[in-house]
């Protein structure tokens, strides 16, 4: 081989790998590029909300997150109400999702017959899949009227006269109110957090569950003490994952809720959310101050879902690094 | 066939009677009949898929937990029937108690991991229970290694230890019958040796019934050896006698390495 043909092979050799190197850096920064949208849309929807917000902030000061009052009227503002209802109905929301979607995940993966297995996991798939205003009208038209004339008398009857527990089932039996939308609420979290939680249970190693049958524990003490802890990390985040959608939940809330900006001891009183206020609120408000508290609003519902976020990472790791898993 | 009578004088722990078990359509395990030796290591030797796991996992009625795998037949178990329907298999499995091929330390503490299975059927008292587990981790050699950090998670154990803590939780419950299935292929030698000196002391109190690819450790450590293939008892017999003088050639094949 003359030295020629060597030289140039070396060369053919060089472009290529030129040509490689280029391709590889045009796909990083491609892919950086798309990665940072992320993060720019992030700041800017913060930038935007605080910028809306500051005339409303400047003017109620810190109050604003504490002041029991939102009247358009006087262009009084503050955001305790629907921050109130939100979490209050998202609580009740959790409160239902969480055990119900627990049995739900423990059956599906340890005692449902092999044939249902696979319809009923995918009808949890289908009913995450259901829109939320489908899961409104339903609440408005058919669940509101019925809970209004059998459950909410009922309630009213047996826990009426208990004392503190009485006072959250006290006032008119018309259906809407916080109870229902948190009801409500929980029908919609329920298939998230179910289908999270069949996923991880799914994860356990089948060696594993075999061990603790085989120490002849029961399948719920197989559940409870080994499924459970083995896969807290995944629960805890699906748990979290309904609480962030039914933090936001617009739709279904505003039409069950009852849009009554005033908070009543009661559960069957109507009330607010951040998300339905400002879907109500939105459409006819003046410029200025009644706006700009929406803004206020919404980045207060930001603050809320980053701050739930936050602490189930936090939980997740602190729980993690105490149990040396 | 061969001789499936043990020397006379000896217990008898389990009884298996004309035993077939299913997958589905499939025969895997075919008229099986042995008895199992009170305080004594049986052996259960043969090639992949022989039906060595499957028969020992009947014992505890494992099986249960997947639908489509059933047994028919019989294994006496302290004058019952185990395979009985009407017999209650958590019961029968705190009696029977099992380590698998790879450690199983469950999610929790190493104390916990033992208290845990004495905690189901048995009620103590916080200084019984820690001697219950101190106890247990001794009998599994495993005490000195983890006394100082039995609040540890047991997943942050090596191995070796895993697994002793494994027999650890089977012998805390006090059974009458352990099973190991192939307890130590995922170990390093040093451990294996340890789990296998573990397991010779282990027939003061307890029968034990293992199942293991490495003849040696079978001729090392067991009375007596159930040599299966294809789902069949080939020889059962003592294992001097089965490994010195096989009376089938089935089984001098495959003990000798010459198996085809």
């Amino acid at each position: 081989m003359s030295e020629a043909a060597d030289t140039g092979q070396v060369d053919l050799y060089a472009a290529k790998i030129n040509k490689f190197k280029l391709q590889d850096m045009v796909f990083h920064k491609t892919t950086l590029l798309f990665a940072f949208v992320v993060l720019v849309a992030l700041a800017g929807i913060l930038a935007t909300l605080t910028i809306e917000a500051m005339p409303a902030l400047k003017s109620f000061g810190p109050s604003f997150l504490w002041a029991n009052v939102w009247s358009v009227p006087d262009d009084q503002y503050g955001a305790l109400i629907a921050i109130y209802g939100t979490l209050v109905t998202s609580a009740i929301a959790l409160l239902i999702a969480v055990p119900v979607s627990f049995g739900i995940a423990l059956f599906l993966t340890e005692t449902c017959p092999v044939w249902l297995r696979r319809p009923l996991g995918t009808a949890i798939e289908l009913l995450a899949g259901v829109p939320s205003i489908v899961y409104g009208i339903w609440g408005l038209f058919v669940f509101v009227p019925l809970f209004a004339k059998h459950v909410q008398p009922m309630l009213q009857k047996v826990l009426g006269d208990v004392p503190v527990v009485g006072g959250w089932f006290a006032g008119p039996p018309i259906g809407i109110g916080i109870l229902t939308a948190g009801i409500v609420l929980s029908l919609m979290v329920i298939p998230f957090i179910a289908s999270v939680m069949r996923d991880v249970f799914d994860t356990v190693p089948p060696v594993l569950k075999e061990s603790s049958y085989g120490m002849g524990c029961t399948t719920w003490e197989v559940v409870w003490n080994i499924v459970l802890p083995y896969t807290r990390v995944g629960v805890i985040g699906g748990i979290m994952l309904g609480l962030g959608r039914a933090l936001g939940e617009t739709m279904a809330v505003t039409f069950v809720i009852g849009n009554a900006n005033r908070i009543v001891g009661s559960l069957f009183a109507p009330g607010t959310s951040i998300a339905s206020t400002l879907a109500n609120e939105f459409g006819e408000a003046d410029p200025g101050l009644h706006i700009s508290s929406l803004f206020a609003l919404g980045l207060v519902l930001f603050v809320i879902t980053f701050v739930v976020l936050a602490i189930s990472r936090w939980l997740i790791k602190r729980g993690v690094a105490k149990q040396g898993i | 066939m061969f001789e499936r009578s043990i020397l006379p004088g000896e217990g008898v722990a389990l009884q298996v009677r004309d035993l077939n078990f299913y997958y589905g359509d499939f025969k895997g395990l075919k008229d099986i009949n042995l008895d199992i030796a009170k305080n004594k290591v049986t052996a259960f030797i043969g090639p992949s898929g022989c039906g060595k796991s499957t028969l020992l996992r009947t014992f505890n009625r494992m099986y249960d937990l997947y639908p489509g795998q059933r047994a028919e037949g019989e294994i006496m178990f302290n004058g019952k029937n185990l395979l009985d329907k009407k017999q209650d298999v958590n019961l029968v499995r705190a009696k029977i108690g099992m380590v698998f091929q790879k450690p199983t330390p469950f999610p929790m503490t190493i104390y916990e991991n033992i208290a845990f299975g004495v905690r189901l059927y048995d009620k103590l008292s916080g200084s019984e229970m820690n001697d219950r587990v101190e106890w247990a981790l001794k009998k599994a050699a495993l005490w000195d290694e983890v006394k100082d950090k039995l609040q540890q998670s047991g997943l942050s154990l090596s191995g070796g230890q895993q697994q002793r803590l494994c027999i650890a939780r089977a012998v805390a419950v006090k059974p009458e019958i352990v099973l190991l299935d192939e307890p130590t292929s995922a170990l390093d030698p040093i451990s294996t040796a340890k789990v296998e000196e573990l397991v010779s002391e282990l027939t003061e109190d307890y029968t034990i019934a293992m199942v293991t690819h490495n003849m040696q450790q079978a001729a090392r450590i067991s009375n007596y050896t159930a040599f299966m293939y294809l789902g069949e008892m080939i020889e059962f017999g003592k294992t001097d006698e089965l490994f010195v003088k096989p009376k089938v050639q089935q089984t001098e094949d495959y003990i000798t390495g010459r198996f085809g």
